[in-house]
């Protein structure tokens, strides 16, 4: 009936929302761990559920735009070596919408270990590589140190997506269960 | 709640520049900013970047806040650097004049206190430009300039879309975090981490699923309205480009080719003045 | 001969997702520059048969169609979405969802720049639209700095501007106060007789529909069209009582009087109905009803005095609060929107400090007391119940604030059955939340307050957005909460929660509390109606036309006998 197109509007319309989301995140409801410059970022568990949701343009787009607007509402300059590695999580992560399978609506341990292994992955990928190597491409900073700012905020990533991004995507398919299956009891 | 950056009206010749112009603007001197490390291009970059910011009459004290917190970044940067690759400089300039012992393996020399200042000028030189950005350019011209310098209409269209509601979705979430917090969630220190992340749940999910249905009332809503009915769209409020656009555009190229010049030159993108 | 617009033969509409038709054997014409509206409880299928109209069916829902729809003469199914929505132009219930531009302007301008119109057409089309719609002296604005009808007219603003024949209107009233309703409904009357187009309008809310005169209306219910007739033929019947449609309420005064309407002509204009026969009928039924009890001296549970808040301490929000509220009180507190009503509930929550004055809780002045200590004796649940349902399962919610106090498991367990006993959701505790409809999740939002034991009961707008059916179901369910000795204050502007169910209203605007009555009183007050941006109730305006003693005690009269009448018909 509809051709597709590789931006669905609902695509694009994700895409906006959840930049919007990820930004009043970020801005509003990050935790801090007690290191200075270092916080547990609820907008990377937001972001693992759109980019199953809505695949890895969305995935790729939000960690960019959301991260993007944030930088510059905050700041009023982009940083875009964290921006980028913002972008890869949510590409990354998007890879197992597949293997998960969310519209069953079967979120057991199973599905709970798949998508670590996917986050965990993702975020190594994001901050312990692409995020310091852009650092040190662009701004020359010491490889030491961003190697470390880099595993450090993977760690903290890591245990936020694990804990917060499970609970939203374990909740997520339990919406999903047939409603034909439910019966009133006495 | 902590301030956001915005708009800001003014009536100067950067805001007559039209937002594809300032974007384009910004890239190019982003792209002079990351090229060299020449201490010498960079001053005179941040000259020019705070020049311009002066002539965009926006009041300094409207953005006091921002750089204030910049420079107290900058400042735990550098002693991150400094903790972590103490002679950095030094491997650079390919010298060391140690200026005085501190403790340990750490010496002050005047190789990293000049490695350093040339970071912090990197990092800063950049800020007045893409303050000026943020702050005189109406968000109404964003997708539109985002549309000009080649990104789809539609990419283009989601940056529109979250600017026009991130104010509904901040108030969202201040409405759930109430209606959390008055049932006796507590957010508050008083909870441990793990904890207080499992807590978050409480107000990120009633937040995710009032924003999926968002996400589907403003599609149909696009969808009755023709969005992506033609291969490009036109925009309300996008500006023509005047004489001015296209000379801020050449200066700016200008400005790029220097910086690579200066590369070709120095052999390298560092300026030893050691040597 | 008139031409159809619209031509639904034999149609039927089944979703993927459903087991049963929601369209049933659909035949309906409607005519070029008709004014027709299609009302309905919830789940009658009026808004599918909108969908149906605008192209989201079938072009944006999956499903299966049977028999045919033709608009302007061309079968639907082969036509796009895009040409249908430059026919059929649609104004969506939520205004917020369908402000997609960043100012007014931008936002009528939507369809324009999908349809590539060049900028400089495009000013004047929007210049001359927003004329139209009477918003071109807010162009520039955001939608935050709107109020919810000037949303609404730059929504209409943006289907106008491509010049379709047909406007839908899906629930216009549902997000706005009476008195901007009122202005809306005479603006779509207004564009029906200059530019002739053909409107339709999906509502439940009959009685501020017919302020304005409507061609024909068509009832539907479970699927299918029970009345096509003129909206005077349908009040003489008592089909819109048996399909759990609210009548106007004049209409059911003069019915509970022993009016016998069959012979009237003018039964939807209220101005134009003779009505100086059933003066006696009225006059008697003045006369057998009784007063309302007096107002309580139990004792005071929570009292604002002298209170003055604002957020950036030079423009006031609220001034000189003074007000008290006693145990077992169901009271409402009405007044414009952005006249400060929320910021008094955020107040007593806590989530906010009064800059002057205070609040006292039993007593006691509770400046001290944390948002936390604050919830045990006062209990919120907001207007979107999406806004505070936090877990996938019924349970799971109901129980969150006793495990959040740390209470044993089995305790938790038994006070969760006794709140779901208590709010009729029993027999659901293991569902999950997204199993239910609006009205159900409203009901787990206050179960999941109700099982702290709160003894004041705060809700905003609790009605919004509910049909009569639902909207009776919950207000006599909170009713009996009352009746057990919980506190209820309720924030509205729905002026029939207001007279048939509370016994004071406490009315605000522009900062400042204006009046402190019953609702019959305030609701008699041109006034404090104008000032509360509520709107005058027919009954009052009945009242006057027959010249009666006491509009007020037509008012009381009235709601003794309604509810009298509830009270014998529903076994509780």
């Amino acid at each position: 009936m509809r051709k597709k197109q590789l931006l669905s509007i609902r695509t694009i319309v994700a895409i906006g929302i959840g930049s919007a989301v990820f930004l009043v995140l970020g801005r509003f409801a990050s935790l801090p761990t007690g290191i200075p410059n270092t916080e547990f970022q609820t907008a990377y568990a937001f972001l693992a559920l759109m980019a199953i949701l809505y695949g890895p343009v969305a995935g790729a787009s939000i960690g960019f735009i959301g991260h993007c607007l944030k930088d510059i509402t905050a700041y009023g300059s982009p940083w875009f070596s964290w921006i980028i590695a913002s972008s890869v999580v949510g590409l990354c992560i998007s890879f197992c919408r597949k293997p998960l399978h969310l519209e069953d609506g079967i979120f057991g341990i199973k599905q709970l270990i798949i998508f670590n292994i996917y986050q965990i992955i993702s975020n190594i990928i994001a901050w312990c590589i692409v995020a310091p190597t852009l650092d040190i491409w662009i701004y020359a900073e010491p490889a030491d140190k961003v190697y470390v700012q880099g595993a450090s905020s993977c760690i903290f990533n890591v245990i936020t997506v694990g804990v917060l991004g499970s609970i939203l995507l374990a909740n997520y398919a339990k919406t999903k269960i047939k409603t034909g299956s439910l019966k009133l009891e006495e | 709640m902590s301030t956001m950056l915005g708009y800001i009206k003014a009536e100067s010749p950067i805001h007559h520049l039209t937002g594809a112009t300032k974007l384009i603007c910004l890239l190019l001197y982003s792209v002079a900013v990351m090229l060299t490390y020449d201490t010498r291009v960079l001053l005179g970059l941040l000259i020019f970047g705070l020049a311009c910011f002066k002539a965009s009459k926006i009041p300094f004290k409207d953005v006091a806040f921002v750089v204030y917190f910049i420079l107290a970044f900058l400042m735990l940067n550098n002693i991150a650097i400094f903790i972590f690759s103490p002679y950095e400089g030094c491997a650079i300039y390919g010298q060391k004049t140690v200026l005085f012992h501190l403790i340990g393996p750490y010496s002050v020399t005047l190789e990293q206190l000049f490695y350093m200042l040339n970071v912090t000028l990197k990092y800063f030189a950049v800020i007045p430009i893409a303050l000026l950005f943020i702050l005189a350019t109406h968000p109404s011209e964003f997708a539109a300039s985002l549309n000009r310098i080649g990104v789809s209409y539609r990419l283009s269209y989601s940056v529109a879309i979250a600017l026009r509601y991130i104010p509904d979705i901040q108030r969202d979430y201040q409405e759930i975090s109430f209606a959390q917090q008055a049932r006796g969630l507590d957010l508050s220190k008083n909870e441990k981490p793990l904890k207080r992340i499992k807590n978050m749940s409480s107000i990120l999910l009633p937040l995710v699923f009032t924003s999926l249905e968002r996400i589907e009332t403003i599609s149909r809503a696009m969808e009755l309205r023709s969005f992506g009915m033609e291969k490009k769209r036109t925009w309300y409020s996008a500006k023509s480009f005047k004489m001015q656009d296209y000379l801020a555009i050449g200066f700016m190229l200008l400005l790029v080719v220097l910086s690579l010049c200066v590369m070709k030159i120095n052999g390298g993108r560092f300026y030893n003045p050691f040597i | 001969m008139r031409q159809p617009v619209i031509q639904f033969t034999n149609f039927s509409y089944q979703y993927r997702v459903q087991s049963e038709p929601t369209l049933k054997n659909i035949n309906l014409t409607i005519y070029e520059g008709e004014k027709v509206l299609i009302v309905g409880p919830s789940g009658s299928g009026k808004s599918t048969l909108a969908h149906t109209l605008n192209g989201l069916i079938p072009f944006n829902t999956e499903g299966k169609i049977s028999g045919s729809l033709k608009i302007n003469g061309k079968e639907t199914k082969s036509l796009s979405i895009f040409e249908i929505s430059q026919m059929v132009g649609t104004v969506l219930q939520d205004p917020d969802g369908q402000f997609i531009g960043l100012t007014v302007a931008e936002d009528i301008a939507f369809s324009l720049e999908n349809r590539c119109v060049s900028q400089a057409e495009m000013h004047k089309r929007v210049w001359d639209t927003s004329k139209l719609v009477e918003i071109h002296e807010h162009l520039n604005m955001a939608p935050q700095a709107l109020s919810g009808g000037q949303k609404q007219r730059t929504s209409l603003g943006g289907v106008m501007v491509d010049d379709v024949d047909i406007l839908l209107f899906d629930e216009p009233l549902a997000s706005l106060d009476p008195a901007t309703g009122q202005l809306a409904i005479e603006l779509i009357d207004q564009l029906n007789q200059e530019t002739k187009k053909t409107i339709i309008i999906v509502e439940h809310r009959l009685e501020d529909v017919l302020h304005a005169p409507i061609d024909r209306i068509i009832v539907m219910n479970k699927g299918e069209i029970l009345a096509d007739c003129t909206p005077n033929e349908l009040l003489q019947t008592s089909l819109l009582t048996e399909t759990g449609i609210r009548e106007p309420l004049y209409i059911t005064a003069l019915k509970y009087a022993g009016c016998e309407l069959k012979e009237l002509n003018h039964l939807d204009v209220l101005d134009e109905l003779d009505v100086t026969p059933y003066k006696e009928k009225l006059e008697a039924f003045l006369v057998n009803s009784s007063t309302l009890k007096e107002s309580s001296e139990a004792e005071v549970l929570l009292e604002f005095d002298h209170l003055c808040f604002s957020y950036d301490q030079t423009r006031p929000l609220l001034q000189d609060i003074n007000f008290k509220v006693r145990k077992g009180d169901m009271l409402s507190i009405v007044g414009r929107n952005g006249t400060g009503k929320s910021t008094l509930s955020k107040l007593i929550c806590g989530f906010y400090k009064p800059t002057n004055g205070r609040i006292l809780l039993h007593g006691k002045d509770t400046l001290k007391l944390s948002i936390k200590e604050r919830s045990n004796a006062i209990g919120m649940v907001m207007q979107n119940p999406n806004q505070m349902l936090s877990k996938p399962m019924i349970y799971d919610e109901v129980a969150l604030a006793l495990r959040l106090k740390g209470l044993p498991e089995d305790e938790v367990k038994q006070r969760v059955y006794e709140t779901l006993k208590v709010c009729g959701l029993y027999p659901m505790r293991n569902w999950p939340i997204s199993a239910l409809s609006y009205g159900q999740k409203k009901r787990v939002s206050i179960a999941a307050i109700l099982v702290a034991n709160p003894e004041i009961l705060i809700l905003d707008e609790p009605t919004a957005g509910q049909d009569f059916k639902h909207y009776t179901e919950l207000m006599e369910f909170l009713k009996s909460l009352n009746e057990q000795g919980i506190t209820i204050i309720m924030i509205t502007h729905d002026m029939h929660l207001m007279l048939e169910y509370t016994s004071r209203s406490i009315v605000v605007a522009h900062g400042k509390l204006l009046a402190d009555s019953t609702p019959v009183k305030v609701l008699s007050n041109p006034y404090l109606v104008e000032q509360a941006s509520l709107k005058e109730t027919s009954l009052y305006t009945l009242a006057m036309k027959a010249n009666l003693k006491s509009a007020e005690a037509l008012t009381e009269s009235f709601i003794h006998h309604d509810r009298r009448r509830r009270e014998s018909c529903q076994p509780c």
